[in-house]
């Protein structure tokens, strides 16, 4: 079976702003499988890359060197298999919540009354019913958060890139959203490939998680694959000896990156 | 007993409580101006009358002289200020998103920008004769600059994540423009809205001013000729008075148009 989503030995390097500096090398040699159906999570600490490398994923990015391959097929050019959740708000902030959403359908030259009952249909699945109207300052961080998951699942994208999607939120919503990602991942299973700093959360959804090292040029230390049985509630689960355990191994490894990670963000 | 503090109290009072007061001063400095000109502290004839600046307004009403030159004043305004606002919309898109376009023209655009455009209208008075196109070309040069450097900007500052994620969504070039970029760009116009309409005016009323056959600004300028300076003075307030309702109008249209965006 071809994996959903492949990159192989992935360099990314920026060049200095200023002449004569060396160039920034945010990602070096990484390699990274998604296969199809499944939830792999990546986790380091602050500036290790991550979203570089979700953006090369993405096809947002090209890789200075490396390829990355979709089903099989080499990526050039956005990636139009996969749906992408920002960390950072990205809704259109003068569309509506509903015309957001309608916007990848209308994109695709679908008609307008055809995209506004699949959008409402949305809408409603991520609890916007009766909020479609409003714009996107009107509606609260965890809103806007169900509005963006809308405008990327209306698509049915195969592989979703999720990069920190719910940093911004407060714990609770924060759960609640985790939870109805996974009750909507679970329903018809696209690969994801989801980037945290929260090794709780990683381990919480995913079904595989995989440690990224401090950057500059960061790469893949540790690989686990998390047995915990599904369908999960991630606020229970942390509870459970199995999770617990999972945790201490990982963080064993996690810690020393963090740590140079901080040291580095100390001196910069 | 609580005592409840009243925080109300320490704020300024509300602008609408404020009306009658702000009445009162302009009747005042009405006043005072009757009373200075009527006892000949100052000389009428360099600062007109009040009541002589009113009877001229009324023959202006009264007669519908003043309906012709208002409306082609006012037509000149809208025309500058609706090509003007296309022809900066257009360029400001193409050269915010052609960097060597921009890099380019860019000596060139702060140059024009620089110059006093006031001093076109001659040139205008050449090109288009004294017509209302004279009086356009010049409000349009005006409005211009204003909405092509705000459009420019705008284009400059769209959220690369907002873009990125349009293109994710699977947006092409041209839908790009049509999701983001021109959206953008119009809050951006709408911001400038209140200043180049004004603009607009001012290129209309200076262009008549220095040379047409119809307009308020003819009509101060025939004053002028006359050494009527309470006709100047009329006209002043006509052009004042239409002023300011444009730019209720524009705030009307503001808060239609904006309604997206956050206060």
């Amino acid at each position: 079976m071809t994996a959903a989503l492949a990159l192989e030995r992935v360099t990314c390097s920026f060049t200095p702003a200023e002449r004569g500096k060396p160039s920034y090398v945010a990602v070096r040699d990484a390699t990274l499988v998604v296969g199809d159906g499944e939830f792999v999570a990546v986790v380091g600490p602050t500036g290790c890359g991550k979203s570089t490398l979700l953006n090369v994923a993405a096809g947002l990015l090209p890789p200075t060197s490396g390829a990355v391959a979709v089903f099989g097929e080499r990526l050039a050019g956005i990636n139009r298999r996969a749906g992408y959740l920002f960390q950072a708000e990205a809704l259109m902030p003068w569309r509506s919540a509903l015309d957001n959403v309608t916007a990848g359908l209308e994109m695709r030259g679908l008609a307008k009354r055809e995209c506004v009952a699949r959008a409402d249909e949305w809408l409603r699945r991520v609890g916007l019913a009766g909020h479609e109207h409003r714009y996107p300052h009107q509606l609260s961080g965890g809103m806007r958060k169900r509005a963006a998951l809308a405008q990327v699942l209306i698509l049915d994208p195969e592989i979703l890139l999720m990069d920190e999607p719910f940093s911004a939120l407060d714990i609770q919503t924060r759960q609640l959203m985790e939870n109805e990602l996974l009750a909507l991942w679970s329903a018809n299973r696209k690969s994801v490939l989801f980037i945290t700093h929260d090794l709780e959360e990683a381990i919480a959804l995913a079904d595989r998680v995989l440690v990224l090292s401090a950057g500059p040029a960061s790469r893949a230390i540790g690989e686990f694959a998390i047995d915990l049985p599904r369908p999960r509630d991630v606020s229970e689960i942390r509870m459970t000896p199995r999770f617990l355990k999972l945790y201490g191994e990982i963080w064993r490894i996690l810690k020393d990156e963090v740590l140079k990670g901080y040291a580095q963000g100390q001196q910069a | 007993m609580l005592k409840v503090s009243r925080p109300e109290a320490a704020t300024a009072p509300a602008p609408r409580s404020l009306v009658p007061a702000q009445l009162a001063l302009l009747l005042v400095v009405l006043a005072a101006w009757y009373g200075l000109t009527a006892s000949d502290l100052l000389p009428p004839f360099f600062f007109g009358e009040p009541v002589k600046v009113f009877a001229e307004l009324w023959g202006w009403f009264a007669s519908g002289k003043i309906y012709l030159h208002l409306g082609v004043t006012l037509l000149e305004t809208l025309l500058a200020f609706v090509l003007g606002t296309l022809l900066g919309l257009a360029i400001g898109l193409w050269l915010g998103l052609s960097a060597t376009a921009s890099a380019l023209l860019d000596p060139y655009i702060k140059a024009v920008n620089s110059m006093p455009r006031v001093v076109m209208a001659p040139i205008f008075a050449v090109w288009f004769g004294l017509g209302i196109w004279s009086k356009v070309a010049l409000g349009v040069t005006l409005v211009f600059f204003l909405v092509f450097f705000n459009v420019f900007q705008a284009v400059k500052e769209v959220s690369p994540v907002v873009l990125a994620n349009a293109r994710m969504l699977g947006a092409s070039r041209r839908q790009l423009l049509r999701f983001v970029y021109l959206p953008s760009a119009t809050s951006w116009v709408f911001a400038s809205l209140h200043t180049s309409i004004g603009m607009a005016f001012v290129g209309a009323v200076v262009g008549e001013y220095l040379g047409s056959a119809r307009g308020v600004g003819y009509l101060i300028l025939e004053a002028e000729g006359l050494f009527d300076i309470n006709g100047v003075i009329a006209g002043i307030v006509v052009l004042t008075v239409c002023a300011l309702a444009l730019d209720l109008l524009v705030t009307w249209l503001e808060n239609r148009l904006l309604v997206w965006r956050p206060r």
